[in-house]
C-alpha cells in the first residue's frame, strides 16, 4: 500500500499532523505563534547549514531551531527591545541568511521551493521511518510531561511554588517545537508548518472542555486536514501543502458556525 | 486535627534578604511559621512582601541569611492572580488536579468545603471572582499542605466575600492546622486571626499583634495616621484574646522613616538606604 506516493504522503502527513495537535495546543496556549513562525523560518538556515557542513539535514534543521529559540531567550532578558520586535528580527533575518547561504551553494541544486512549501508527495520511506520515530518520541515525552507542563502553562509561579520546575518545561517545550520543525519541513515547508501547529489546535478549542480533550480533537482535526487537502491537490491539481493548510482554514470556518458556546462549563443547576 | 503537631515549625527565615542587580528587594527579615499559626505581611508595593513570600516557598534562594524549611514541607499556593486564557480549556475539576492526581471523591470533598461543590464542570473562565478565589483555596487544599501561602487572598471581592474568604482561612486553619502565610497591600483588611503581622518596608519595620502593630510608631510612619483608622481588623466571635504587649521592632526599624510625609502615597515613599 506504500508503494505508491500519494499512500505516503497520506501515511506521512496523518503521522505528522498527529503530533502538530497536541504540540499546537501549547503554542496556542502559550501565545507562542510567532515565536514557532520565528523557529520554523530558521530552518532554511537549517538547511543551507547542514549541506555546507554536510551534516544530516533533520539534525542540522534541529539544531538551529533550537539554537534561535535559545538565542531568543537569552536576548529576552536583556530586556531591552519588546520580545515582538525580536521575534520579528530573528524571523526574517534567520530566512534571509539562509536565502542567502543557499545562493552561494553552486555546487549541489536545492529545491528552494520544496524546502519554503514543502513537497508532501516527495515523501520517501525512509522519511516515512523518521516522522513516525520522531512523533512517537516527541507525544511519549509529552504524554510523560503532561502535568508538569500544563501547570508551567497555566501559571509558572504557582508551579515553581507547589514544586514543579517551569523553566524546565518551556526548555522541553521548545525542543519539542524544533524537533517537529525539523520532521515537518520537509512535508509543508517552513513557511506552512505553524499553520498546521495552530489551525487545528484553534479549531478544537470550541470544541473542547479539557485540555486533554483539546489535543486529542486537535490531532484528529489535523489528520482530516492531511486527507482532506491530499484530496483536493489531487482533484484539482493544486500544490499539496497549500491545500492541506486550506482544508485545515475550511475546517476551522466551518467549526465557528458550531454552536458550542455554551455546550460546556455548564453549571449544577439544581440543588443550592 | 492533630494536636500532637501543633507548634511544630514549618518554615524559619534567618536574617534572609534578596538583591537583584545590585537593588537590594528585601533585607535583614526574620519569621518563623509554626503549624497553626498565620502570620500576615503588609507593606506598601515593592516593599519586599512578595519577595519574602517566594524565599518562603523556596521560588527565590536568599542571597543573604538563611531559609530553613522543613524536611519535606508540602506548600499549598494561592496566586494573586490567575487569569487563564479563554484558548485554554479548563473545567473547575481539571484545574484541581493541576500539580497532582486526585480521585474524584477527593476533589468533590475539596470543592465542598468551601462551598463550591456545584462549580465542579464549570469553566473556570466563567466563574465570578469570589468562586473563582474559592476554587483556588480549595486547589490548594486537597494537597493537604502543611503550609498554605495565599497572595492577596482578598483582591477582586466583594466586602460580603472578603468576610467569608476569611472566615474559611479561619477555619482551615483550625481543620487542618497548617501553616498560613498571607500577604496584603490591603491595610484595611488583616485578620484579627493572625497571630503576627509583619510590617515591610524594605526590611521589617515592625511586627506584632494586629492590634499592637496598629499603633505602633513605625507603622504610622509608613503609612499616616489615618492608616490606623482604617486598618480594621475583622473579628470573629471567639475565646481568643489579643496581647497588646509592644510591637518588636526590627532590627533596622530605628525610625529610619521620614515622618509626616503624605498620607497614604505609598508609592511615593522612597526608602533611600
Amino acid at each position: 500500500m506504500l508503494g505508491d506516493f500519494f499512500s505516503r504522503a497520506l501515511v506521512a502527513g496523518v503521522g505528522l499532523a498527529a503530533v502538530t495537535g497536541p504540540l499546537g495546543c501549547f503554542v496556542v496556549w502559550r501565545r507562542m505563534a510567532y515565536f514557532g513562525d520565528t523557529m520554523a523560518h530558521s530552518a532554511l538556515l537549517g538547511v543551507a547549514i547542514s549541506i555546507l557542513l554536510s551534516i544530516n539535514m533533520t539534525l542540522g534543521v534541529f539544531a538551529v531551531a533550537a539554537l534561535v529559540a535559545g538565542a531568543l531567550l537569552l536576548l529576552q532578558r536583556q530586556n531591552t527591545l519588546s520580545t515582538d520586535a525580536l521575534l520579528g528580527i530573528l524571523s526574517h533575518s534567520s530566512l534571509a541568511v539562509g536565502l542567502v547561504l543557499v545562493g552561494f551553494l553552486t555546487q549541489v541544486r536545492i529545491d528552494l521551493m520544496g524546502f519554503l512549501f514543502g513537497d508532501i508527495l516527495a515523501v520517501s520511506m525512509e522519511d516515512i521511518y523518521i516522522i513516525y520515530g520522531g512523533g512517537i518520541a516527541i507525544l511519549a515525552i509529552l504524554a510523560l510531561n503532561w502535568r508538569p507542563l500544563l501547570a508551567a502553562t497555566v501559571s509558572p509561579e504557582l508551579a515553581e511554588a507547589e514544586g514543579l520546575k517551569p523553566e524546565v518545561s518551556r526548555i522541553l517545550l521548545m525542543l519539542l517545537m524544533a524537533s517537529v520543525i525539523a520532521i515537518a519541513m520537509k512535508l509543508v515547508g517552513v513557511l506552512l508548518i505553524t499553520s498546521l501547529l495552530i489551525i487545528p489546535a484553534a479549531t478544537a478549542r470550541r470544541l473542547s472542555a479539557t485540555p486533554e480533550f483539546m489535543a486529542l480533537v486537535a490531532a484528529v482535526l489535523g489528520a482530516a486536514s492531511v486527507v482532506a487537502g491530499l484530496y483536493g491537490s489531487l482533484t484539482w491539481d493544486t500544490a499539496s501543502g497549500p491545500s492541506i493548510v486550506v482544508a485545515a482554514l475550511l475546517i476551522f470556518l466551518v467549526s465557528l458556525t458550531v454552536p458550542t458556546a455554551r455546550l460546556f462549563g455548564r453549571r449544577e443547576s439544581h440543588g443550592a | 486535627m492533630d494536636m500532637r503537631m501543633k507548634g511544630e515549625t514549618l518554615i524559619t527565615l534567618t536574617n534572609a534578604g534578596v538583591k537583584s542587580g545590585g537593588r537590594v528587594l528585601v533585607e535583614g527579615v526574620d519569621l518563623s511559621i509554626a503549624r497553626g499559626e498565620i502570620v500576615t505581611l503588609i507593606g506598601p508595593n515593592g516593599s519586599g512582601k512578595s519577595t519574602t513570600a517566594k524565599m518562603a516557598t523556596g521560588v527565590l534562594k536568599p542571597s543573604t541569611g538563611t531559609v530553613t524549611r522543613k524536611a519535606g514541607l508540602k506548600i499549598g499556593y494561592v496566586p494573586q492572580k490567575l487569569s487563564i486564557d479563554w484558548t485554554l480549556p479548563l473545567t473547575v475539576e481539571r484545574l484541581m488536579t493541576l500539580t497532582g492526581h486526585f480521585s474524584r471523591p477527593e476533589i468533590e470533598s475539596a470543592l465542598a468545603a468551601v462551598g463550591a461543590g456545584r462549580l465542579l464542570h464549570a469553566a473556570v473562565q466563567e466563574l465570578s471572582g469570589g468562586e473563582f478565589q474559592r476554587v483556588l483555596f480549595a486547589r490548594a487544599m486537597i494537597r493537604k499542605p502543611d503550609l498554605l501561602v495565599l497572595d492577596e487572598p482578598v483582591q477582586g471581592v466583594d466586602f460580603s466575600g472578603e468576610v467569608a474568604l476569611y472566615e474559611l482561612v479561619r477555619q482551615i486553619r483550625d481543620t487542618t492546622q497548617a501553616g498560613i502565610l498571607m500577604i496584603s497591600h490591603d491595610l484595611h483588611v488583616v485578620m484579627a486571626e493572625t497571630d503576627t503581622v509583619i510590617c515591610l518596608n524594605g526590611h521589617v519595620c515592625c511586627r506584632g499583634t494586629p492590634a499592637a502593630v496598629k499603633r505602633s510608631p513605625e507603622y504610622l510612619a509608613l503609612f499616616g495616621a489615618r492608616a490606623a483608622d482604617t486598618l480594621a481588623i475583622y473579628e470573629h466571635h471567639h475565646d481568643h484574646e489579643h496581647h497588646d504587649d509592644g510591637c518588636l521592632v526590627g532590627k533596622h526599624g530605628e525610625h529610619e522613616h521620614p515622618h509626616g510625609h503624605v498620607h497614604h502615597d505609598h508609592s511615593e515613599h522612597d526608602h533611600a538606604r
